[in-house]
């Protein structure tokens, strides 16, 4: 049988390194408390609240800001794995988590919360590391899912992330394989519920017990 | 040979250096055009083995092409010339078992990072591996 077969042509790839990964890594390790207010912010905020009826204003501008904080948190949109699938379930109109204030958000400049929904391989860690970067303070991190919390079935593997919290820290833990959307927003209230009892406007409370 | 599919299926092992002639037999004159995939296996101490199969869709003819490179041997020779959908196949070949394809235009990682130590897929790799600064 005679056939006539196409001539490889195979262009070599060129292999451009992120040098700009490279430094907004460089840039995180000089700042390892990226969270954290500044000092300045926080010596003022201490000095009103010692002041003498101080508190009351600290107080209510907690009251205030938590508040404002909980009844609008943006998660950036960060599908990683299956678990993304419950948490398209969630943002959509049967859950429907718009309802607590929350819009499912394209961009980390102008979100508050990543749910870091599913495995987070050791080639996606310094990525899902710059997105966390990218968000604006204060900021929080929902770890959904047996794979972000601990590696999950796969944590014995060669090439996953054992732990979201070896990467950014988190706030709530979901469990679950994948977590169902009520799983979910169970998770998303015990957010807010942190998030309302932030004191001195913005201070990282404990985070839930780690179910793996 | 064992019937799969509509046609027979061909198993063919040969030694390493009748690699490419194999393949040029299977493309010119069976018209195996079809790369379907190339893998490896780790025999340990037997050393290591590579599996190809090309395939003649229009008269559903298989071909499945093996050799044993010999302990300690990590050097084959490159399909690339003759099957251009060999290229990133042995690019992961040489990703996960370190398998080194002489002729191959550019063969680096595909799926791991670049900078990553040892071939997981090998059976001296320990599982446990510690890869810094995630773990």
């Amino acid at each position: 049988m005679e056939m006539k077969a196409p001539t490889p042509q195979i262009p070599p790839a060129v292999w451009t390194e992120f040098k700009d990964l490279q430094e907004w890594e460089k840039y995180r390790r000089e700042r390892p408390e990226g969270d954290k207010h500044s000092a300045l912010f926080e010596s003022v905020t201490e000095g009103i609240h010692h002041f003498p009826g101080g508190f009351v204003v600290t107080s209510v501008a907690d009251a205030f800001l938590n508040w404002a904080r909980k009844s609008s948190v943006w998660p950036v949109t960060f599908g990683l794995a299956c678990c993304a699938i419950e948490m398209m379930a969630t943002f959509a109109s049967r859950f429907d988590v718009e309802r607590l204030g929350m819009v499912p958000w394209a961009s980390p400049r102008h979100s508050d919360l990543m749910i870091v929904s599913g495995t987070v391989t050791i080639k996606m860690a310094p990525m899902l590391e710059r997105i966390y970067d990218q968000m604006p303070d204060p900021k929080w991190a929902v770890s959904m899912g047996s794979c972000a919390n601990s590696g999950g079935p796969f944590r014995h593997g060669y090439h996953v992330v054992k732990g979201v919290d070896r990467v950014i820290p988190v706030d709530v833990y979901v469990p679950g394989c994948p977590p169902p959307p009520e799983s979910l927003l169970n998770g998303l209230l015990l957010l807010q519920e942190q998030i309302a009892h932030f004191r001195k406007t913005g201070r990282r409370a404990a985070p839930t017990a780690k179910i793996d | 040979m064992a019937a799969e599919g509509d046609g027979p299926l061909l198993t063919v092992t040969i030694a390493p250096d009748r690699w490419v002639d194999l393949a040029r037999f299977a493309k010119e004159t069976l018209g195996c055009l079809y790369f379907n995939f190339l893998s490896a296996v780790d025999w340990k101490e037997e050393g290591l083995e590579v599996i190809a199969r090309v395939e003649n869709l229009d008269v559903g003819l298989a071909l499945m092409m093996k050799t044993r490179l010999g302990a300690g041997q990590t050097a084959c020779a490159s399909l690339v010339p003759l099957y251009r959908g060999a290229d990133w196949m042995e690019r992961e070949c040489y990703d996960m078992f370190g398998i080194r394809f002489e002729g191959h235009p550019d063969l680096r990682r595909i799926l791991l990072p670049q900078d990553w130590e040892g071939h997981p897929l090998l059976k001296s790799y320990a599982v446990d591996t510690p890869y810094p600064p995630y773990r």
